[in-house]
């Protein structure tokens, strides 16, 4: 499937125009398939749209829904009706307006976590990959102790410890993941350093950082991108769970996890409070499962 | 030679196969017919792309699931198997067609003992039980001339060598008795003389079986020994077809010409012959060509090749081609001048030194002798050809010299510096460089042509400053005859050749001393190595430059060589000057590497054969490392005392218990005891 001919040895090229316009059709053609794959994937697209939906009424809620917190005590865990379409909490605040503004402490924390799991996970792949040695045996073992050890305790104890607060629940779950994804990336790294063109790089005399920023990283984007979306999802789960539990997020903030952990107590009378915001978790972590799925396959083909 | 209708076993007609791809349907295979008749054994050749295996995969119904066949037929008896119903065709496949596949490595579940995967065809088509079928399977694995197969049947694939586990597929094969055998480059991925042993396997066989077969392969040679027709496959057009000897003796059309002048043949010399490489590269798969798939390429084009294509010109009985002037094939001139007389270089002066170099793998008390005590010298402007089956350590011996790998023990010496270690200094590195087998692997995907080389000149010729970079670059592109608008492209977009011109640009950035080249050109195909060997060899004649070339294929070896060393085992056997080598007296080891090379020549001389498979480095054979395969084994003497150096009077020195005198009269009397009567001239 060579694209460009071949010049004669003569050193007589032959005529390139063809050729020309191929090479450049030929790397459009690259370019596009990627987005090609991903716009005819119904997985990629339906995950997309429930994407776009939650990170709309992440940034827009202000304009969109009445004020998450107002209360009216006149309507105090009122079904929902006309009026407050998913019915009223315990203190009468609109849980349809709660739903929606819910959405933006979920996005912050969780992309904020996957992004310094990310940056430290691809760092520290990229070290023990390349390197291996006593630096790479040392590192798989923290990671098996860490893996033994059951996660939510661990960040139970973390949290308890520095004190709740968003900013620590992003500490938490980023310095959680950079193992996890550091594992993905090392795998990655140990494919590509036994390729030729890193012995080359080597054999001109590029240093260690160099290979692995500008030789090596280029060509693992697409796994780091996929482990990525699918940290993502964890991450969401992860920062509700800890809501949940009363360590993260505190109230009066329209987090799904906290809500679904206030509404319990009223599970009985106001199915309500919980329902609403548990399917709202649902669909955002089930969207960005299929954004992952969606682009994984898109990847492998 | 031709073939009557009634004892046609295979016909193909008009096949034309496209595959799906995005939405487009690209057409692989356009109107191929040909028949194969009961017994013979019918070779497709052509290069990568071409289309041989869809042919092949079209015979078995195996097509992948996005291939269309837009039409033709595919006659096996009377009964189309491409519209056969699905019963009927499982019927079919294992006893009435079977198949042998490139790699036996994957072809083989590598879960379940290959006697029960053997006994598994003649239970299901046969329909014997387990005692039985395992009775059968072990009946067969003789035939197929394994040692010991009651001992292998209760072997897993992964216990077996390559060369035995090839035999296995043969026995699956074969288990039914077909009527046809249909061969998918059956050697490709095997050593030389493992593949020579499969070649003859496959020549005994046929006088015992019956089956008519489809042999496809890239190799030109390999056909012509095997078979008795031969089509010839261009962009998914048969554009020749005939007798095998016609076909190689007087081909008909330009590109199976021009597929037989750009081979280095045996006892070719860079500095007598040079190769005639085919300009231009294959058209893409899928596009539309009004007239002659070749005549882009075709020295004897005219305006009526563009516009029509050739319908398939007879020339005699059996023997026809798809060229409109295919009575001035035979006429068409060597295209390539003959060497330039300047700049022979001379060595003079030795540059690198290597002593008793060992490179070992594991950790003590589990260790692995890649290489094993290894001395060689390369002499300024010399070219070390270096020889060896897989596994041998020439790569190994590469890496340390190069300083990709640090030694265990011994010393290299470069230009009287010691660079036994990789940690070694700018002007080391930029002296010492490598060009790698792959040139796919070898090039950073994600970067461009110009940010591959702007990085060595700068690292490896010290050029700082990107203007004066890019001025240095323009003349290192052209050097290595590439054209500006390849710069601006990444590798991907460029065919296997032109990138293994960048490679060659890098590794001659900073004006080495010595490049390491590890197969250069085993990863290309037969009309592109030509000009990769042309331009090697240039390069080395003007920059005045050593080569150390590693490659299976004798033929390129010789081609390029001053001297060769030959490896078996992590060691070195015989070393001396490229003719000298090749002629006897030399080592036993070289002299069944050099019979197992199959020739364009019908009817060549005996192979001599190579007893058992390649014993693991882990436990080289005591004595002579050669002792438990050598065909000139002599006893005691070879178990026991390591084999002295001998020197012949050619300058060669080969390590053998048997002195060159004797050695020179054994191998001389091994000379042709033809295998068959030659055929006619």
């Amino acid at each position: 499937m060579s694209a460009v001919d071949e010049p004669s040895v003569a050193g007589e090229f032959p005529d390139g125009a063809a050729a020309q316009v191929d090479v450049r059709r030929l790397r459009r053609q690259r370019r596009a398939e990627l987005f090609a794959a991903l716009r005819t994937s119904k997985t990629f697209l339906v995950g997309m749209l429930i994407l776009i939906f939650w990170v709309v009424s992440a940034l827009g809620w202000r304009w969109l829904v009445r004020s998450p917190q107002a209360v009216d005590t006149a309507a105090t865990l009122a079904s929902p009706s006309a009026d407050h379409w998913f019915g009223t909490d315990n203190l009468g605040r609109d849980v349809f307006a709660r739903v929606i503004a819910g959405a933006a402490p979920v996005l912050t924390v969780a992309p904020l976590a996957t992004l310094l799991g990310l940056a430290g996970g691809t760092t520290l792949g990229l070290v023990t990959g390349y390197y291996r040695g006593w630096i790479d045996d040392i590192f798989s073992r923290i990671v098996d102790a860490l893996l033994a050890f059951p996660l939510i305790i661990l960040s139970v104890l973390v949290l308890a410890s520095l004190g709740r607060s968003p900013r620590n629940v992003i500490l938490v779950i980023g310095i959680i993941f950079t193992p996890l994804i550091a594992r993905t990336v090392r795998s990655a790294v140990l494919v590509e350093r036994e390729r030729e063109y890193v012995a080359a790089a080597r054999l001109r005399g590029e240093r260690g950082p160099r290979i692995m920023v500008a030789e090596i990283l280029p060509n693992i984007t697409a796994p780091i991108l996929v482990e990525a979306t699918i940290r993502l999802g964890y991450a969401i789960f992860a920062a509700a769970t800890l809501a949940f539990l009363g360590l993260g997020i505190q109230d009066p903030s329209p987090d799904w996890g906290l809500a679904i952990a206030n509404g319990r107590a009223y599970l009985q009378i106001a199915w309500w409070m919980v329902l609403f915001p548990a399917a709202a978790l649902a669909t955002l972590v089930v969207g960005v499962n299929l954004v992952a799925d969606g682009l994984r396959r898109a990847i492998e083909e | 030679m031709s073939v009557t209708e009634r004892q046609q076993a295979v016909r193909i007609e008009g096949l034309t196969v496209a595959y799906r791809r995005r939405g487009q349907l690209l057409r692989v295979l356009d109107d191929v017919s040909f028949s194969i008749g009961a017994g013979e054994a019918y070779g497709l050749v052509g290069e990568s792309g071409c289309g041989k295996t869809t042919v092949a995969m079209s015979l078995m119904r195996y097509l992948p699931d996005n291939a269309v066949v837009e039409s033709g037929r595919v006659m096996f008896g009377d009964e189309d198997v491409l519209t056969a119903s699905a019963t009927t065709l499982s019927g079919w496949r294992g006893d009435r067609m079977a198949m042998v596949y490139q790699d036996p490595g994957t072809a083989l579940n590598p879960s379940i003992k290959v006697g029960e995967q053997i006994a598994e065809v003649y239970r299901f088509h046969k329909g014997m039980n387990r005692s039985d079928a395992l009775a059968a399977a072990v009946h067969m694995l003789e035939t197929v001339q394994i040692s010991a197969p009651d001992r292998v049947v209760r072997r897993y694939p992964h216990e077996l060598s390559g060369g035995q586990q090839q035999r296995i597929m043969f026995a699956m094969a074969l288990a039914t008795d077909p009527d046809l055998l249909v061969l998918d480059e059956p050697t490709t991925g095997l050593d030389a003389t493992v593949e020579a042993e499969v070649l003859d396997l496959v020549e005994q066989l046929r006088t015992q079986f019956d089956a008519s077969i489809l042999f496809v392969s890239h190799n030109l040679g390999i056909v012509s020994r095997m078979c008795e027709r031969v089509g010839v496959l261009y962009a998914g057009r048969l554009i020749e077809e005939g007798p095998a000897i016609d076909l190689f003796r007087e081909p008909r059309h330009p590109y199976t010409l021009a597929l037989l002048r750009c081979m280095p043949r045996m006892g070719m010399r860079k500095d007598v012959d040079r190769l005639d490489p085919i300009p231009g590269s294959l058209p893409p798969i899928g596009v539309d060509i009004a007239g002659c798939v070749y005549a882009d390429r075709c020295p004897i084009a005219r305006d009526r090749c563009r516009a029509e294509p050739p319908p398939i010109e007879p020339i005699a009985p059996g023997h026809g081609a798809r060229c409109f002037y295919h009575e001035e094939v035979p006429g068409i001139p060597v295209l390539t001048r003959p060497p330039d007389e300047a700049a022979a270089a001379t060595a003079d002066g030795v540059l690198l030194k290597v002593d008793d170099l060992v490179k070992a793998y594991g950790s003590a008390g589990n260790q692995v002798f890649a290489v094993a005590g290894v001395d060689i010298e390369v002499g300024r402007g010399e070219v070390l050809g270096l020889v060896g089956e897989s596994g041998s350590g020439k790569t190994s011996l590469a890496k340390c010299i190069v300083g990709l790998l640090d030694p265990s023990g011994g010393a290299i010496e470069f230009d009287a510096a010691d660079v036994t270690s990789h940690r070694r200094g700018r002007e080391a590195r930029r002296r010492l460089q490598m060009v790698f087998q792959n040139p796919d692997n070898a090039l950073n995907p994600s970067h461009s042509v110009r940010t591959i080389l702007r990085r060595s000149l700068q690292l490896l010729a010290g050029v700082r400053g990107k203007d004066r970079q890019d001025a240095l670059m323009d003349d290192l592109a052209r050097s290595v005859r590439l054209e500006p608008r390849h710069l601006d492209v990444r590798p991907s977009a460029l065919s296997g050749g032109l990138k293994q011109r960048v490679a060659i640009a890098r590794s001659f950035a900073g004006s080495p001393s010595l490049v390491l080249c590890d197969e250069p050109t085993s990863a290309l195909d037969v009309s592109v190595q030509a000009a990769i060997l042309n331009l090697l060899v240039d390069l080395q004649r003007r920059e005045g430059v050593s080569y150390v070339f590693i490659s299976h294929d004798l033929a390129v070896v010789r081609y390029v060589s001053d001297r060769i060393a030959v490896m078996y085992l992590g060691q070195i056997v015989d070393v001396g000057p490229a003719d000298a080598v090749f002629e006897a007296p030399h080592h036993p080891y070289t002299e069944a590497l050099l019979s197992a090379i199959p020739t364009l020549e019908p009817g060549g001389k005996a192979r001599m054969k190579l007893h058992g498979t390649l014993p693991s480095p882990s436990d080289p054979p005591s004595g002579c490392r050669f002792h438990t395969r050598c065909p000139r084994f002599l006893g005691d003497v070879c178990v026991n005392e390591e084999p002295p150096w001998q020197s012949t009077t050619d300058g060669e020195r080969y390590r053998c218990h048997i002195p060159p005198e004797e050695l020179a009269r054994l191998q001389a009397e091994a000379e042709p005891t033809a295998r068959e009567p030659d055929p006619a001239p």
